[in-house]
């Protein structure tokens, strides 16, 4: 009994490691592909279309009704203390560091990361990826490096349109709705907001990017057993890109705090 | 008592190297999946310019084998060799010259649903750097007019039939002109007429680009249509090679079972 029990966590284990070392190889096979052989320029830009351009409405209203509610939440509370001029320097700084990667990434992974897996394993199950294969073409040139790349680009302008959008709801919010004073309010923000707030979610919009892309491309590359085959890898892209995301997402805070430390000096 | 026919070219030359004129030689080539043995010890030869069908029960390992010799598949002992190269260990990189010889034609046709059959007939002209749009226009015209498909151009593979696919796929993977075409169950799931279109499309291919040809069917009369040798695979070996006259000829009960159709209950 506690004998297979262990034997299933070994498994387990085995597993899971071995599946992260595929997707690094993965991700290693990439970047050598970047470096070493021509960039698809067509399909590099349609999908810089389909990740970036198509993405426009999900982070708008993302980082909109986000920054929105994160402010009037804030507000209820510091309020009370007579710290509501000090909402747009709490709404600004959250939004920045956490809440525009992690909320851009999260939808991201949901309207493009499974469109990529689905994409991927619809081809591999209906032989199309052998076809590539058999034509000469290597898929990971043809498939991986064109949306890795459009990621690469997409990904950081898309949360730094988050978190403006997000700055500027909780603005609204903030001083037409609530009745903070305005002045107050942009000043506290400017003051508390650094470059490093920025670069660091931009940081992190780059890291998740390439969590989503490896992993949905993996993901869609490994699929097996038809139609219910590429239901699973869609699921399980989205669901482990997400997890990917949450989980990183602790670790890199951790270690750009360290090289970008929080607050105003 | 099994009949073997000899076949001194397919079944006899098989101990040596591949000379120069063997487009394919396979050695001894096994492979397990999911701990069941699909190809327990293939020896195969095919000369250049020869059509050589692969016969066989359906799931016996004919579009495993298929899969090998263009490197799809990776054998777990054995040795093929493409035109005097030994292809298994190769990277898929590496594969790529090899691959250039090879043209394959899918089951389903395995055509790229996002694009045109005009642009899955181009797609190997423009990975292959040509970037002449009339050039390519050209030879995509030229292709399908060998498939009988002229005015097909603009269509989505979702808008063709099976047969039209298969047309689609064939028209594909000849645009390089390879010196080889494999081609996996040409005439599995088209109606008698289609089939017999298809085989004498394979015919024509063969007598107007000299294109060593292997077809994997499991339907007789796509295979006594297009080979020139047959080969019969049971049980993951070559059980007999030889013309489809010997194979016509042959007394051996299990060959006979297959040839009409009769199963093993009906003995």
């Amino acid at each position: 009994m506690i004998g297979r029990f262990f034997s299933a966590i070994g498994i387990a284990v085995i597993r899971f490691f071995s599946y992260l070392g595929e997707v690094v190889l993965l991700a290693a096979d990439t970047f050598v592909s970047i470096f070493t052989h021509r960039l698809r320029w067509k399909l590099f830009l349609r999908q810089i279309v389909e990740i970036g351009l198509l993405s426009q409405l999900v982070v708008v209203i993302t980082g909109g009704f986000t920054g929105a509610v994160f402010a009037a939440q804030t507000y209820f509370q510091f309020n009370k203390l007579g710290m509501g001029s000090a909402v747009g320097a709490v709404v600004s700084v959250a939004i920045c560091r956490e809440l525009g990667p992690v909320l851009t990434a999260l939808m991201v992974t949901g309207r493009v990361g499974a469109a990529m897996s689905a994409e991927i394993g619809t081809m591999k199950v209906t032989e199309q990826i052998d076809a590539l294969r058999a034509l000469a073409v290597y898929p990971v040139d043809y498939l991986v490096v064109p949306r890795t790349l459009a990621m690469m680009i997409s990904m950081p302008l898309l949360v730094a349109e988050c978190i403006g959008f997000g700055i500027v709801a909780g603005y609204f919010v903030a001083i037409f709705l609530l009745d903070v004073n305005g002045t107050y309010y942009i000043a506290n923000m400017v003051r508390w907001t650094q470059m490093r707030d920025i670069i660091m979610g931009l940081t992190k919009a780059f890291c998740f990017g390439l969590i989503i892309v490896f992993i949905s491309c993996y993901r869609g590359l490994t699929t097996r057993e038809g139609a219910v085959g590429v239901g699973k890898a869609t699921t399980q892209a989205v669901v482990d890109s997400s997890l990917a995301v949450l989980i990183v997402n602790f670790f890199l805070t951790m270690l750009l705090n360290i090289i970008f430390p929080a607050g105003y000096q | 008592m099994i009949e073997r026919l000899p076949s001194p070219d397919l079944v006899g030359g098989l101990q040596r190297a591949p000379n120069g004129t063997s487009m394919i030689a396979v050695r001894s080539l096994m492979k397990k999946i999911a701990h069941q043995e699909i190809l327990r010890g293939i020896d195969l030869e095919v000369q250049k310019g020869e059509t050589l069908a692969i016969i066989g029960r359906s799931g016996g390992g004919k579009t495993v084998l298929l899969k090998h010799l263009i490197g799809l598949m990776l054998p777990d002992s054995g040795e093929i060799w493409i035109d005097g190269q030994n292809i298994v260990g190769l990277s898929e990189r590496k594969l790529a010259p090899i691959r250039s010889k090879v043209g394959i034609l899918f089951q389903g046709g395995a055509l790229f649903d996002s694009l045109t059959v005009e642009d899955n007939i181009a797609f190997p002209l423009r990975e292959a750097g040509e970037r002449d749009a009339k050039v390519i226009q050209q030879k995509v015209g030229e292709m399908l007019e060998v498939v009988e498909l002229e005015g097909s151009e603009k269509k989505m593979p979702v808008n063709l039939s099976g047969g039209m696919k298969k047309r689609v796929g064939l028209a594909r993977s000849i645009i390089r002109q390879p010196s080889c075409i494999l081609y996996d169950e040409p005439t599995s799931g088209l109606d008698p007429i289609v089939s017999d279109s298809i085989n004498q499309l394979i015919r024509r291919l063969q007598t107007r680009f000299h294109v060593t040809s292997l077809v994997v069917t499991h339907d007789m009369k796509n295979a006594f249509h297009v080979a020139d040798r047959i080969a019969y695979l049971h049980e993951g070996k070559i059980y007999f090679a030889g013309t489809p006259a010997e194979l016509e000829r042959s007394t051996d009960p299990l060959i006979q079972n297959f040839l009409v159709g009769r199963s093993d209950a009906q003995i």
